[in-house]
């Protein structure tokens, strides 16, 4: 099947515009766009090559060692792997139920993911954009822009996602390739001294991320017409809720919304994720599109990310994200609330919500308890989910009586979000490039679209280390227009050759 | 580091000189030895203490009167001047250190032997801060046979602690390097070849000398947290037994 702008008619007669790679090494993502030579576009496809290198280096390895090794999926958020691979492990050693310290201490190290990570993407890659305009002087848009402009901002997203970094450091052990959990629990807790380390900057933490709700919150009431509708389109929303119905990133069981916020199912218990989930391969995109099996591929296609999960809960459990979820539930109105830049607004939330229970968990003793392992009847098969800073995330492993895995398979957010970040991708241009020359500026557009989901395509490629992006629009001589690159700390830059 | 550099030596005990400190020796210690107990480090790989020297990975070597020599195998003489901690040599042992990280597949942020790993401990020791060389990739399965113990292949440095310790302790033949040159490689000494079908168990001595991540117990993984590992608070040259936990 496909979808509006998805196959042009006669592709043969178009320019086309393509966003492509250097390296074809470990996979790698692209934009192409087909223009006509009144500069009218006619197909637009985000491909990501899916490398699912990763998922036979694991198998033949043991499986204690996986939690650790599969941090190398991805250097933007490794302890979000790090967890799911621990959760779906848990079953293999048979532990039903964590230690009270065990659970705390995955949780605490969670919510300092999600800060970093949250804190990372919104300060540094997308607060330039939004404060200073998706086509506004390249040179200035920019965190340097920024920290000149608004100090304030930028020195507090520096130290926000410091803090989450600390957090993980505590818990992991390291801020990356941390072995904090294993399959059954955690190896360590808190010291005392770790803990009053923590809770000495904790309040200002909570105060800030506050004020980074409002600052977006505060960017939608100015330009509406731009938030509601830039990139918009309308989709179903999935993520995991916790088992009382709010907002939980850590465990749960799934839910999904129509578009119009109607459910479609809950209470799912995420063991059974492929009755519900089904990938569909096109040949023009090695990743897959995953779509929910129950309305078909046409209809149940679906959003996973912050703006499915704020959405999708009844309720926040910390009082100050609460209050932010009902003002971004009021704003959205009736219907729920699908523009793209809405998920800036939503990760926001998500930050503050990670803060109050990073607070909480530190005021909890059972961080620093000594009793951290579970076992059990012996496993042979385990499913881990975690909502991760990107959205749901699944871990699915087999392993043998020796003990070595024989099969992983893996659905990071990313993937989940193919269908919908191609949508947000041929919305947007639609209504900026259509008929226009193409300017850095308009392309920025596409960026700041596929951005807003904060996609990680070294998770979504299974690519082993970290993978840079490279971006060019060629003409129709095949010469070079312009170009945009993602390093592979996930800083995008863009070079205008020939415009 | 060590108490007794410069301590003046009694006139009944021989003594050489290593870089400069006088070192202590009696009749039949080799030079690493003879420093070892005088507290000082020399780098070494495939010299335990515990068993006779193979005198295989090179990493030991000093100058001894100018002449290049395994200080595993060798024994000092009165007065020798020994060398170890000079620039070429250091540079002779991480170009070796490379090489030995290269043949194998040593993934050291997903190991779990990492932090108690003496290659790896000996890198950081020598400032290795790449490989150099080329990977080679080898492509070496694990054996999981056995119910207790694990056996990771891509590991092995070859320094046959193993097999010394099944055939001089343990009285079993296990393990035996077999090969020759870039070929060697370790076996185990079973019609299948696998680790379950010998009477290897855990109470073995050759169950715990294994200076890197190869014969690994299993499921414990990474039960330690970072922090609390063999080498994460003293440099192995300021560890007062350089040999991995279990092997004491
Ligand atoms: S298995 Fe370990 S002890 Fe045996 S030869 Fe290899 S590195 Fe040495
Ligand atoms: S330690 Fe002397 S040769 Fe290996």
């Amino acid at each position: 099947m496909s979808f509006v702008l998805e196959t042009a008619t006669n592709p043969e007669n178009l320019r086309r515009v393509a966003i492509d790679p250097v390296s074809r090494v470990e996979g790698h993502g692209k934009v192409t766009i087909l223009l006509d030579d009144k500069n009218k576009v006619h197909q637009v496809r985000l491909h990501i090559v899916e490398f699912r290198g990763f998922e036979k280096f694991i198998q033949g390895r043991p499986y204690w060692e996986v939690p650790v090794m599969v941090q190398r999926l991805c250097g933007i958020c490794p302890v979000s792997h790090h967890l799911a691979a621990s959760k779906a492990l848990d079953a293999i050693v048979g532990a039903k139920h964590l230690t009270p310290t065990a659970e705390k201490m995955r949780r605490l190290m969670h919510y300092g993911q999600i800060l970093q990570s949250h804190a990372l993407h919104f300060f540094h890659l997308c607060s330039p954009d939004l404060l200073f305009g998706f086509d506004s002087d390249m040179a200035k848009r920019n965190i340097v822009g920024v920290a000149e402009k608004h100090p304030e901002i930028a020195r507090q997203g520096v130290l926000l996602r410091k803090f989450g970094q600390e957090v993980i450091r505590l818990t992991a052990g390291k801020r990356i390739h941390g072995t904090g959990a294993v399959p059954g629990g955690v190896n360590k807790s808190l010291s005392l001294a770790e803990r009053n380390e923590l809770l000495k900057d904790i309040y200002q933490m909570v105060s800030w991320s506050r004020g980074a709700v409002h600052l977006v919150k505060e960017m939608h009431h100015q330009n509406p017409e731009l938030y509601n509708s830039f990139g918009a389109f309308r989709a179903n929303f999935m993520s995991m809720v916790g088992f009382d119905g709010g907002l939980d990133l850590y465990h749960g069981q799934l839910r999904a919304r129509d578009e119009s916020g109607n459910i479609l199912f809950d209470g799912v218990d995420y063991q059974n994720y492929t009755q519900i989930i089904e990938e569909e391969v096109k040949n023009w995109s090695y990743m897959k599109f995953p779509y929910l099996k129950s309305m078909g591929k046409e209809k149940g296609w679906y959003r996973v990310g912050p703006l499915s999960r704020i959405q999708n809960c009844d309720f926040i459990s910390t009082p100050l994200a609460e209050i932010e979820r009902r003002d971004f539930i009021e704003y959205s109105g009736v219907m729920p609330m699908h523009a793209p830049l809405g998920y800036h607004w939503a990760r926001m939330i998500e930050m503050l919500h990670a803060v109050e229970m990073i607070k909480d968990l530190l005021h909890d003793s059972d961080i620093m308890g000594s009793d951290l392992m579970a076992s059990g009847e012996r496993g042979f098969e385990g499913v881990g989910v975690i909502e991760a800073p990107r959205g749901t995330l699944i871990h699915h492993y087999r392993v043998d009586e020796n003990d070595l895995v024989t099969m992983c398979n893996l659905i990071v957010s990313t993937t989940h979000n193919n269908q919908a970040m191609n949508e947000a991708v041929r919305r947007v241009a639609q209504q900026y490039l259509h008929g226009h020359e193409i300017t850095e500026g308009l392309l920025n557009h596409i960026e700041v679209a596929v951005r807003a989901f904060d996609p990680c395509l070294s998770c979504a490629t299974h690519a082993l280390g970290k993978m840079p992006l490279e971006v060019e629009v060629l003409d129709v001589t095949g010469q070079q227009l312009s170009s945009l690159s993602r390093s592979s700390e996930n800083v995008i830059s863009t070079k205008l050759s020939a415009l | 580091m060590s108490q007794n550099s410069n301590t003046p030596h009694n006139k009944n005990q021989t003594t050489f000189t290593l870089d400069g400190k006088t070192i202590p020796f009696s009749e039949g210690q080799t030079i690493i030895q003879a420093a070892m107990a005088a507290g000082e480090y020399i780098p070494h790989l495939c010299f335990n203490p515990e068993f006779k020297p193979h005198g295989s990975c090179k990493i030991c070597t000093v100058t001894a009167n100018g002449r290049q020599t395994a200080s595993c195998t060798q024994q000092p003489q009165v007065d020798m001047m020994v060398e170890s901690d000079t620039k070429q040599i250091n540079d002779e042992r991480r170009a070796l250190l490379q090489m030995l990280f290269v043949e194998g597949n040593h993934f050291c942020p997903s190991c779990e032997k990492s932090g108690d790993c003496q290659l790896q401990a000996t890198a950081y020791e020598l400032d290795m801060m790449s490989p150099h060389f080329d990977h080679f990739s080898p492509n070496r399965p694990l054996d999981a046979s056995h119910g207790e113990y694990l056996l990771d292949f891509n590991r092995c440095i070859l320094c046959s602690l193993c097999a010394r310790a099944s055939s001089d302790v343990d009285g079993k033949n296990v393990f035996s390097l077999a090969g020759r040159g870039i070929k060697t490689h370790l076996i185990v000494n079973s019609k299948s070849g696998k680790l379950a079908d010998t009477d290897f168990t855990g109470d073995d001595k050759a169950a715990h000398v294994c200076p890197v991540g190869v014969i690994i117990k299993k499921r414990v993984g990474f039960a330690v947290p970072i922090g609390k590992r063999s080498f994460d608070e003293h440099p192995i040259s300021a560890t007062p037994h350089p040999i991995v936990k279990g092997a004491i």
